[in-house]
């Protein structure tokens, strides 16, 4: 018998809407990984949400179909028999493990909850039960950990709580929603190494959903992927990788950025565009009460970019990097250090003083959903920054339909309003405004992080071609090493405000001389996989 | 057996359908009360051509009488037809709930716009509205009243002055909401100026809410003003106006409670209706709402 | 801990300051001489240039809001015109019946207004739910003193039930107080508990959409426990902060309804010193229910760091 058994499962939006699930099956083995991949849209996490029996409550609802736990069928089950079945029988981990806990609740108590809730154990067994599902999932200090609250654990620890939580009545099917894309790559690391293991231990089936093909080449057995509500394919995961059947599927693999650096480019012997030197920021010292100290967010940076050149900034939550960005762009003024770009250093300025060189460097936001202002046309946001510097709205209207064309949309589309646009087309029009007042510097802050892999890949391109047509010089902010090789040409790795290593992409990345950017790169998914060539990487093969 | 109770359970879902104000569209119950308020509105309007007397005319023989043909609802202490004096009430609760709504909207605007975009002006701004959130604002409005003196302008200057710290707050909370966005942000490193931002990018942002805003704050001065006149601190007892019949029929209660209950019925139904506009207006307008529809 | 409380006790300073400035500039900024509108109507050229003096209005204003404010550290609240008393004096005879009100309408407001908010939430977009909202809209709407009066018609005039008006103090007859208590706290109750309603009921709904909710019902926890143990509790701070600034709603409830039920507590003595025009002790009302606004709001605000761990400093 099979731990999952999903079959024609058919979900949709409630009073006739749309279907989001459109008939898939599904099935999990005890002791199986298996991973559900897709795009957003592709009704995922849906899927998952219905087989706990947790649809939000009037916006969508089951329309037909069969989903049996380990034997038991949960859309036929009473409230109160499908409430008995989740912790036992099915658990569930989430995306964000801060939202996820109850914050006003001791972690201990919380997980003591499950307990009470299913089980008739006295009170001192289900402390001794707490206390080793905490050790199991590898929490240190396990006694002051059962006592503390979700907000003074680290977003790892908090991460273990929600799987000591869901694990501690040993379930037949563990669901994993996007566990580990709110986490640091090395924290991902351990957590996937986590449940893999708790696996082994427990013979728990895990449906484990996810976007990252990397995560998928590190944990799946099976793999089942989803697009737009239909099951497109499903395999086992090194067929699946090697030797995919459907055309989806072969895009979605290609679009994976390789881990590979690109090859290197010509150095132009021209001064830099943006040369930072010293540049130190220091948050909270100002304030009277606070402690004399304050956080030393950035500390002593230094680097240049020359023209036509990429420079990316990688690092993970905290290192700082991008209140790199941010002092560069004086969206916050630099506490200490220089600024210099085209020459001119920019942090003396004030912001009367900055306004004829503001036109010189320019951003690309993460959020291509806030990063337009939504009531205002398209076209009346790109001409904003020209307008501003004496062009006339006229002439800066026709620039902007030109700029729509060269990003790859309609001319026309710079009348229509943000929400009209996808993310990805949304990233584009965010770049259009960006290079609009042709920069000598783009900033772009995880510009692609929230897009699709697919979408990702086609901006990526976008900012290539754009760079090569006008020669500005690029900062590329990232967390993600697979997209820093794509287009960097030098890569700075910074640590909790500090440079740790720095040099060309190829180096850094490729032959890494500092324990943390191979402790990066070690714990960088799938870098084992060629994804975009359906083979595992030369070396690895090698080895 | 299905079949028979399933009709009984859509006739008892029918009224709490009705009973939902503003869900889905612009309900049937914000329908009602906006008909309601046309309608006081309309009245206040033409109040000499639709009544049958004047409402300060008083005549000693007509004392206290029950209603008749002449006298729809009866007569005061004074003798004046009570029904002329309702109508007209209507146009004071009127004036000063729009009135201190406009007012109270537009200074707390150019203040919290202030307030929220420039840290330096901030601290000292909220100072001064925590100071005035502090002071209940019916004593406060008395405190100005008995001061200065009972007349419309005084009553609306003593009502608008409590009401603008909340807009005040509103406005400031939207804009440190909008500040941080990205498009904000884009604005500044467009090499946008500083008002100009707050115009074109943070203000539109406060429309919506401040509009619902609106009608809360002229549903609450209509009710201060008439606490005010009912204490005897409003607008001066000659005027008719709900609070000051109530007050004059207060000695009456026993023997004629129309003259509290007629005023009293006016007065709610116009508080209620501005207010069941202003829920429907949030329902419609609520930026979650909006944002889950994205 | 000991930080955040000493900062918040801290930040009222400067709010108690602005209220202190707004009360004195409020006679000051007055068209006419302070002397005479203090005086009172009544009064000779003497009496007020002895006020003048007395009150240091002959000096300059900074001096004098410095004066007044002495006056008041040390407890002067100043002379009532009407009564030639002292305002402090005044105030503790009118206070019992007052904070009696006060204190039945707060408990009476919590006991009613928190469980149907939460009925409401429970039971959301059902024939409960909007009953629940349509009544809370209607307290909200219908005046504080024409609810006073439907009360007195009904239940006292009509039905016997209860004396019309009036106070007797506990200590003399608890029964009578009580019976003579009831009305006007209901009345009073009215737009709090309206109020407090709505928020408990949008505060609510807004925790049972969070991720931490959808996670204790993924542990088969029962609807029942996920609402109390995790929902109510995390819905609790905002339920607090409305009781807290709804406080001035109370307050000025308490003159209506002090006026409608014939109570001589603090709402009938401003009222009384309104029509006798005696501005001192308006003056010393204002200032005395701005403080215990400030108070309250104190208190809740340090109450929040029972209720949310994550509050420290």
């Amino acid at each position: 018998m099979p731990a999952v058994n999903i079959e024609n499962l058919r979900v949709a939006v409630t009073r006739g809407g749309p279907e989001v699930v459109k008939g898939i099956s599904l099935t999990i083995e005890r002791g199986e990984t298996v991973c559900l991949v897709g795009e957003s849209g592709s009704g995922k996490s849906v899927t998952s949400l219905a087989a706990m029996g947790l649809l939000p409550k009037g916006s969508l609802e089951i329309r037909g179909g069969k989903i049996e736990i380990d034997g038991e069928d949960a859309l036929a089950a009473s409230p109160a028999a499908l409430r008995r079945m989740r912790a036992s029988k099915m658990a569930m981990i989430f995306q964000e493990p801060m939202t996820a806990l109850n914050p006003v609740m001791r972690v201990g108590d919380q997980i003591d909850e499950v307990l009470k809730e299913h089980t008739k154990m006295p009170a001192p067994e289900r402390e001794k039960r707490v206390l080793d599902i905490l050790e199991q999932v590898g929490l240190p200090d396990i006694a002051r950990v059962r006592m503390s609250f979700p907000h003074q654990l680290s977003g790892g620890q908090r991460q273990r709580i929600m799987i000591a939580m869901a694990l501690v009545l040993e379930p037949v099917l563990l669901i994993a929603d996007e566990p580990t894309t709110a986490l640091d790559v090395t924290t991902q690391k351990q957590i996937l190494k986590l449940i893999k293991d708790l696996q082994v231990d427990h013979g728990t089936a895990v449906l484990f959903i996810t976007h990252d093909m990397g995560v998928v080449s590190e944990i799946a057995d099976r793999v089942y992927v989803m697009n737009h509500g239909d099951m497109v394919e499903d395999g086992p995961i090194g067929a699946l990788l090697r030797t995919p059947q459907k055309e989806y599927t072969r895009k979605l693999l290609s679009a994976v950025p390789s881990l590979v650096p690109r090859p290197g480019r010509e150095k132009p012997q021209k001064a830099p565009v943006l040369d930072v030197n010293n540049l130190e920021k220091i948050y909270g010292a100002t304030s009277l009460f606070a402690k004399a100290a304050g956080t030393r967010a950035v500390d002593d940076v230094s680097f240049n970019i020359l023209p036509g050149r990429t420079l990316g900034i990688v690092g993970e939550s905290g290192s700082g990097k991008s209140t790199v960005a941010r002092c560069i762009m004086r969206l916050i003024d630099p506490s200490k250090g220089q600024v210099r770009i085209d020459g001119t250093d920019i942090v003396g300025f004030s912001r009367q003083g900055l306004q004829p060189h503001r036109a010189k460097f320019q951003m690309v936001f993460q959020d291509p959903y806030r990063s337009l202002n939504p009531r205002l046309t398209v076209g009346e946001s790109i001409i904003e920054a020209p307008v501003n510097y004496g062009i006339s709205r006229t002439l800066a209207m026709e620039r902007a339909r030109e700029l729509m064309v060269e990003v790859g949309l309609p001319a026309d589309a710079v009348g229509r309003y943000p929400h009209q646009f996808s993310g990805g087309q949304r990233q584009r029009i965010a770049i259009a405004r960006a290079v609009a007042m042709e920069p000598k510097l783009l900033v772009a802050d995880e510009a692609v992080s929230a897009l699709d892999v697919s979408v990702q890949a086609q901006v990526l391109d976008l900012l290539d071609r754009l760079q090569r047509k006008s020669g500005f010089g690029m900062l590329f902010i990232t967390h993600d090493l697979r997209v820093a090789a794509q287009i960097c040409d030098e890569v700075v790795v910074m640590s909790r405000g500090k440079i740790v290593e720095a040099g060309p992409a190829d180096r850094v990345l490729g032959a890494p001389s500092d324990p943390y950017t191979r402790s990066l790169i070690d714990a960088a998914p799938g870098r084992d996989w060629d994804f975009a060539n359906f083979r595992p990487m030369a070396r690895a093969e090698g080895a | 057996m299905a079949s028979e109770t399933t009709p009984i359970r859509a006739r008892l879902r029918l009224p709490t359908h009705l009973l939902r104000p503003g869900g889905g569209g612009f309900g049937m119950v914000p329908m009602i009360a906006s008909v309601v308020l046309a309608l006081i509105v309309l009245a206040a309007l033409f109040a000499p051509f639709i009544t049958l007397h004047d409402p300060v005319q008083m005549s000693p023989a007509q004392r206290l009488k029950p209603p008749s043909a002449g006298f729809p609802l009866g007569t005061d202490a004074y003798g004046r037809d009570l029904m002329a004096r309702v109508i007209y009430g209507a146009r004071v609760s009127l004036i000063i709930g729009i009135g201190a709504s406009i007012c109270s909207v537009v200074i707390g605007l150019a203040i919290g716009l202030v307030s929220g975009f420039f840290r330096y002006a901030d601290a000292v701004v909220m100072r001064i509205m925590d100071g005035l959130m502090a002071m209940p604002s019916v004593l406060l409005a008395i405190a100005i009243v008995s001061l200065v003196g009972p007349s419309i302008w005084t009553v609306m200057f003593a009502i608008t002055i409590p009401e603008i710290p909340r807009v005040v707050r509103l406005v400031r909370s939207i804009v440190l909401a909008a500040r941080d966005e990205p498009y904000v942000e884009a604005a500044i490193a467009a090499g946008t100026s500083l008002p100009r931002i707050l115009w074109r990018h943070l203000m539109p942002n406060t429309f919506a809410p401040l509009s619902v805003q609106a009608t809360y704050v002229c549903a609450s001065a209509i009710l201060t003003e008439a606490i005010l006149s009912f204490l005897g601190a409003g607008v001066s007892t000659e005027t008719p106006t709900w609070g000051n019949i109530m007050a004059e029929g207060r000695m009456y209660f026993l023997i004629k409670p129309e003259l509290i209950f007629w005023p009293g019925l006016a007065l709610s139904l116009c508080i209620l209706s501005i207010n069941l506009i202003g829920d429907a207006a949030r329902d419609i307008l609520d930026p979650r709402m909006a944002r889950r529809k994205e | 801990m000991r930080g955040y409380i000493t900062r918040r006790v801290l930040a009222t300073i400067p709010v108690l300051l602005v209220v202190a400035v707004f009360v004195f500039l409020l006679l000051r900024l007055t068209p006419g001489d302070p002397a005479a509108i203090i005086a009172g109507d009544t009064a000779t050229d003497a009496q007020i240039a002895a006020i003048r003096h007395n009150l240091g209005l002959d000096q300059p204003i900074v001096v004098q809001f410095a004066l007044w404010v002495g006056q008041l550290l040390h407890g002067n609240l100043g002379t009532s015109i009407l009564s030639g008393k002292t305002v402090a004096s005044l105030i503790a005879d009118r206070a019992p019946p007052t904070i009696w009100l006060a204190t039945i309408t707060m408990v009476l407001t919590i006991v009613v207004a928190v469980p149907m908010g939460v009925l409401a939430a429970w039971r959301h977009k059902t024939w409960v739910d909007h009953l629940i909202m349509s009544l809370s809209v209607l307290g909200f709407s219908v005046p504080v003193f024409v609810i006073g009066y439907l009360l007195i018609g009904l239940f006292a005039v009509d039905l016997h039930w209860f004396p019309v008006q009036g106070y007797t103090p506990p200590s003399q007859d608890f029964w009578a107080f009580l019976q003579k208590m009831i009305l006007p706290a209901i009345t009073l109750a009215s737009i709090y508990v309206a109020l407090i309603a709505r928020m408990t009921r949008a505060s609510l709904l807004d925790v049972l959409g969070e991720d931490y909710v959808r996670t204790a019902r993924a542990k088969g926890i029962a609807e029942r426990k996920v609402l109390f143990r995790h929902a109510l509790r995390n819905a609790a701070i905002p339920v607090m902060t409305v009781i807290g600034t709804g406080f001035a709603l109370l307050i000025s409830g308490v003159v209506v309804t002090e006026s409608v039920f014939n109570i001589p507590g603090l709402g009938r003595l401003t009222v009384d010193a309104i029509f006798s025009r005696d501005y001192p002790t308006i003056q010393a009302l204002i200032l005395l229910t701005s403080g215990i606004y400030i108070a309250v709001n104190l208190l809740i605000d340090l109450s929040y760091t029972l209720l949310d761990p994550r509050i420290r400093y």
